[in-house]
């Protein structure tokens, strides 16, 4: 309890410092204005764009593609071979009844979800076809069905070379497949290079996508189903960051497991709601669904609705797949790797079906309501969750109420799991303790305040920029440990083949 | 090869009724007794990434503990009496897990206390004992 009361004092200092900040601008212009020059140029070096036609392509979403298109061939289009075996792992089939008790692989998946549905699959889906037109879906749906196969490689090598220490506790994740796998190719300084990068990336990357994206987008909802502009909490994002840091804080500081394992649980619950109002308001317009799907067609090979055009279409289809997902990116790989299994290439089958839950099935639906709401004409100027609220909205007036439970629930379950992949890489740098520790805390915790404050421009760009700054280290380590994961994945699909591995029920 | 009786133990006064109960009943028919005590455990239960990777520490220690807390200082007790007693440790779903080793150890008779427990959830997913009668392939002694 001493550290809630810890927790509870530092908040009321973030208080009073922002408060005092407030003599002339608000709080939330102070903080925007202090911090957006440094999130606009980290976001313009790793966003370094090459103009295609008229819209920007950023290199690092064609890395992204690039990657998941290379692994899709080079494992023999794996996620599309693979799905029944995943299934088969996730109810079971194939555990072993003495190792009841451990983690088994539908526990590893559900966390690993839970880590990833999240404001991307409800805002950042408005933002792509905001900007990128209906025609963004198709290449959102394409890059979730290609970012299966970098999943299945990230999370298999997450298995195969994660630490169990003696204690009985496992860490594993790009850090550790980075290091010890490229160790054992004799290029172990390479190895420990990428490693760090990537566990600096992955702080920044915590504090980014994992907490001020999601902060700013569940605040921007309370501010809608509050009255907007008029609202009581219209600029008072800080005092609506400090609420939600205090929370935070009671999890990931006090040690509440309670509320975790609430919010844990919650989530499922809350996707399948979620997916049940997309499809009511589906329905409720059956007579658009022929129109909508010719729209999203339409407008990925003619680019129609798109700013730049079928590239820009693309560009934000492929993008916004990527921030949801993750896929490539390696954060998930840190939850998979804590599975009971003997056989790396099972927790890889298994993870591919997570872009497929995130982006095939809740980022499309996401998609789908806007679309066939004809909120992208009525709601138009308006972006990021704003906008899917407005879709909602469109089938009954009290349906963004519910959206904004679903909106904090996730933005809460992401933020706690991104706080413990932002936490392993710092403990990956500097090691562990309690005191090491500590300081990650406050410092992610900051980061909510800042991330509720500012507007959303800087905010995305800043958390796009740190995600994707991991797929940097993490897809040169894919591409140079491929062949292991080959090998496993055959062995292991071999022995199925074989009977070796016998299905115990 | 003596007959083998089960008893579900977990350290309560009810269970250790049953189990003091069952001795009785094993010792005037000759027959093994087998002390076991099942971890209520669901593979689809969800978990925080902490628990994820202190699940295999954690798992570690709840054995150890319900083996060396609950299960030997009842066996102990009953060797010392003159029973012969074997005992385990199981993670699952306490009345299907009762019925798998009733299965594997082709046990004649299980022995389960009373549930004590009238709340509303087991009135409507009822309780271990009541499961455990539905699902058994042998006779079940349920001691109140």
């Amino acid at each position: 309890m001493n550290y809630l009361n810890l927790c509870k004092f530092l908040g009321a200092i973030f208080a009073l410092f922002f408060v005092s900040l407030s003599a002339q601008a608000s709080i939330d212009e102070t903080i925007n204005n202090a911090v957006a020059p440094i999130a606009n140029a980290v976001s313009s070096v790793i966003f370094f764009s090459v103009p295609v036609g008229e819209a920007q392509l950023p290199l690092i979403v064609l890395w992204l593609i690039i990657a998941a298109t290379v692994f899709t061939i080079y494992f023999g289009f794996i996620q599309f071979r693979v799905v029944g075996q995943a299934l088969r792992l996730v109810r079971g089939v194939y555990s072993d009844p003495k190792d009841a008790g451990e983690v088994s692989h539908f526990q590893a998946l559900a966390t690993a979800v839970s880590g990833t549905v999240g404001l991307g699959n409800i805002a950042g889906v408005a933002v792509a076809v905001s900007i990128g037109g209906p025609g963004a879906t198709f290449w959102m749906i394409l890059a979730g069905l290609l970012g299966m196969a970098s999943k299945f490689t990230e999370c298999t090598l997450g298995v195969k070379y994660r630490n169990e220490y003696p204690d009985g506790s496992v860490s594993g994740g790009p850090m550790y497949y980075l290091s010890k796998g490229l160790a054992l190719q004799n290029k172990a300084a390479l190895g420990k290079f990428l490693a760090v990068f990537f566990a600096i990336a992955c702080i920044f990357g915590s504090f980014g996508g994992g907490n001020m994206f999601q902060a700013n987008q569940a605040f921007q909802q309370i501010v809608v189903v509050t009255g907007g502009a008029s609202s009581f909490m219209a600029d008072k994002g800080w005092l609506f960051g400090l609420i939600l840091a205090v929370l935070t804080g009671a999890v990931i500081i006090g040690g509440i497991k309670s509320i975790a394992r609430v919010t844990e649980k919650l989530v499922p619950f809350m996707a399948i709601w979620y997916l049940l109002s997309c499809l009511i308001i589906i329905l409720l317009n059956y007579d658009k669904i022929a129109w909508a799907f010719n729209q999203i067609i339409d407008g990925a090979f003619t680019g129609a609705g798109a700013t730049g055009g079928i590239i820009g279409a693309l560009i934000q289809g492929f993008k916004r797949a990527a921030f949801s997902n993750e896929a490539g990116v390696g954060s998930a790989s840190i939850a998979h790797s804590a599975v009971r299994t003997n056989e790396p290439a099972t927790e890889g089958i298994v993870s591919t079906l997570e872009p497929f839950i995130d982006t095939v099935v809740i980022c499309t639906m996401t998609a789908l309501v806007i679309v066939i709401t004809g909120s992208l004409t009525s709601g138009s100027g308006l972006t990021g969750v704003e906008l899917t609220s407005h879709a909602f909205a469109s089938a009954f007036s009290w349906f963004p109420y519910l959206l904004s439970v679903a909106v904090l629930l996730f933005a809460f379950s992401t933020m706690i799991s991104w706080s413990y992949y932002g936490l392993k890489a710092w403990t990956y740098l500097v090691g562990e303790g309690k005191g090491k520790e500590l300081i990650f805390k406050f410092v992610f915790l900051a980061f909510i305040v800042l991330g509720s404050s500012m507007s959303l421009g800087p905010v995305i760009d800043f958390s796009d920029a740190m995600i994707f700054a991991m797929s940097i280290a993490n897809i040169i380590g894919l591409y140079m440990l491929m062949p292991v994961v080959k090998r496993e994945v055959n062995q292991y699909l071999a022995k199925i083949k074989s009977g070796e591995i016998k299905r115990v029920r | 090869m003596p007959d083998i009786y089960i008893a579900a133990y977990d350290g309560s006064e009810t269970s250790r009724r049953t189990v003091l109960f069952a001795a009785e009943r094993a010792q005037l028919a000759q027959a093994q007794l087998h002390l076991v005590y099942i971890l209520e455990w669901s593979p689809y239960s969800f978990l925080t990434q902490e628990e994820l990777a202190e699940r295999h520490q954690r798992r570690s220690q709840e054995i150890s503990r319900a083996t060396s807390s609950i299960l030997e200082p009842m066996v102990q007790e009953l060797t010392a009496a003159g029973h012969a007693v074997s005992s385990e440790v199981r993670y699952g779903n306490v009345a299907k897990t009762i019925n798998e080793i009733v299965a594997e150890k082709g046990a004649k008779v299980v022995y389960v206390a009373k549930s004590n427990d009238t709340s509303f959830a087991s009135r409507l997913l009822g309780s271990v004992p009541s499961m455990l009668i539905q699902i058994a392939t042998v006779p079940v002694v349920v001691v109140p």
